[in-house]
């Protein structure tokens, strides 16, 4: 190897180097400190280290696939998912923007522990649909496309396991009732058209009682 | 409307000469509802897993059913590629119309044409190791095949022996009104199917085991496997996929995409002789794509 492909070689790494850095930056920057163009710190609603708010529904983003980040993102801004404060704020965003920071949540570890404890003893139920499914009825289990313990698949199913309970419900009644349908190929639509509001309850306490799988989340990195 | 001349038939005594007219498929996979049990047997529910019991028996049906749903983890010696039992055989193999292990379990020992010899249920399910998994068949008395006969056994607890139990298999398809095309299938496909199975049929794959099966290439089922047939393929498809929404493609649609699906290279035929042309003769005379021509190469080519 020669001086000259040495250098070339050295530039050529630190150059990716730097360019790695500046994504970085500017996707933690917005999910900490928001963009000039209106949009908040993400981390203002999802939490300090955006593992979500229980209390208000408000999902966890760390460690979610890259891909349905920016999808999500995506259809907020062009108003394929509704949520009024979603969808002015993924507005404000410009693509670059929404890449860097999906780049960013999709990065960091799934949370190590459930965001809303609920007790999970009776809730023989959520724990049957969410692990076995309903197939009687064509359901499969909610483990069988969102990761065997919830944790996702990358790029189109997100992890599940441990976002707020009221979160899920929300997000299910909505896909039941039509005010939601960015799902791909409608798949979520198709599952809850055959479960009961019962039934969607007892999935999202069991979910949410469920840590999401931190033995995974290394592995996904 | 159509149960009413089942009804007159049988009634007047003729439901055996009915029952021998219904279609067979030759690789036990594709059956025709016997109209006699589709009345006489009411549906048949395997036992609820709570029930196995905590003895040695039941600790040789959780590993069946390991191995079942997560057979590379647990049978890797017989297994050549990314898929497991449970792929095909969904839900663990209960699920009515996606092939049932409990429905499988009572109608062997059984004579099939793609071997012409009466099968044990060990060698069906060798049959499976060898094509679907291509792989390699278990011995009959390793730990693993005890197991999967043991999982497959208490499946069928209480199940009557010897008949076609509704739900056996896959439901048969008609006949399809046009002549299944690459070009629809592939629009069906990356419509329905991508999202799991990946844009060329990869699967997907998570901390590097495959958690949504490839459909072709080198980690899907070999060109032996029942799945190759399009009939067979297609009938899957229309019963129980895209999951969660079986049914919902139209039967020239199942027939169209497991058209795409299958022209696709995959694993070669372990029965191959050196040539596929001879290989086609004496193996392929169904529905399936082996030795055809597609994008100017021959599907089952390679050696």
């Amino acid at each position: 190897m020669n001086k000259m492909t040495c250098c070339i070689l050295f530039l050529g790494t630190s150059l990716s180097v730097s360019t790695h850095i500046a994504n970085a930056s500017s996707g933690s920057s917005i999910a900490l400190q928001g963009n000039s163009n209106g949009a908040p710190p993400c981390v203002t609603c999802h939490g300090g280290k955006a593992l979500g708010r229980p209390l208000t529904g408000i999902p966890y983003l760390n460690g979610q696939p890259k891909a349905y980040l920016i999808k999500q993102l995506n259809d907020f801004a062009n108003d394929r998912r509704v949520n009024t404060v979603m969808q002015q704020n993924a507005g404000a965003l410009t693509s670059e923007e929404i890449n860097a920071v999906a780049n960013y949540y999709s990065k960091l570890p799934l949370p190590e522990k459930p965001t809303d404890y609920k007790n999970e003893a009776d809730n023989i139920t959520g724990k049957r649909l969410t692990e076995n499914g309903k197939w009687s009825s064509g359901v499969p289990a909610c483990f069988k496309c969102h990761g065997d313990r919830g944790q996702g698949i990358a790029p189109h199913f997100p992890a599940i396991t441990g976002q707020p309970a009221t979160y899920i419900e929300t997000q299910l009644s909505h896909w039941k009732q039509g005010k939601r349908s960015n799902d791909p190929t409608s798949l979520m639509q198709a599952v809850v058209s055959k479960l009961t509001q019962k039934e969607m309850s007892a999935v999202a306490d069991y979910l949410a009682s469920k840590a999401p799988a931190e033995t995974f989340s290394q592995k996904n990195q | 409307m159509k149960a009413i001349p089942f009804l007159l038939v049988i009634s007047t005594g003729l439901a055996t000469a009915l029952q021998t007219s219904m279609v067979f498929s030759d690789d036990t996979v594709v059956y025709a509802l016997e109209p006699e049990t589709a009345l006489a047997v009411k549906p048949y529910l395997p036992p609820s897993e709570q029930t196995i019991p905590h003895n040695q028996f039941g600790e040789m049906v959780l590993l069946g059913k390991a191995i079942f749903t997560d057979t590379k983890k647990h049978a890797s010696q017989y297994v050549g590629n990314g898929l497991s039992c449970s792929n095909c055989h969904l839900n663990a193999g209960r699920l009515s119309h996606s092939a049932p292990l409990w429905a499988a379990w009572v109608k062997y020992p059984a004579y099939r044409s793609k071997n012409n010899r009466v099968n044990t249920m060990e060698e069906r399910i060798q049959g499976c190791f060898t094509y679907s998994m291509n792989g390699s068949p278990p011995p009959a008395d390793s730990k693993e095949l005890k197991a999967l006969m043991s999982y497959a056994y208490w499946l069928a607890k209480g199940a009557p022996t010897g008949i076609n139990l509704p739900g056996r298999g896959y439901p048969k398809l008609e006949k399809p009104t046009e002549k299944p095309d690459t070009a629809r299938g592939k629009q069906l496909y990356v419509n329905n199917c991508a999202v799991c199975h990946g844009e060329d049929g990869e699967g997907t794959k998570t901390n590097n085991e495959y958690a949504f099966p490839p459909l072709w290439g080198r980690d899907s089922f070999n060109w032996g496997a029942g799945m190759h047939r399009i009939n067979t393929a297609a009938a899957f498809i229309r019963a129980n996929m895209p999951l969660a929404k079986g049914g919902s493609l139209s039967n020239q649609q199942a027939w169209d995409v497991a058209y795409y699906i299958n022209s696709h290279e995959r694993p070669q035929d372990p029965r191959y002789s050196g040539s596929t042309e001879a290989t086609k003769r004496v193996y392929h005379q169904h529905q399936c794509r082996y030795g055809e021509k597609h994008d100017s190469n021959i599907l089952g080519g390679k050696d």
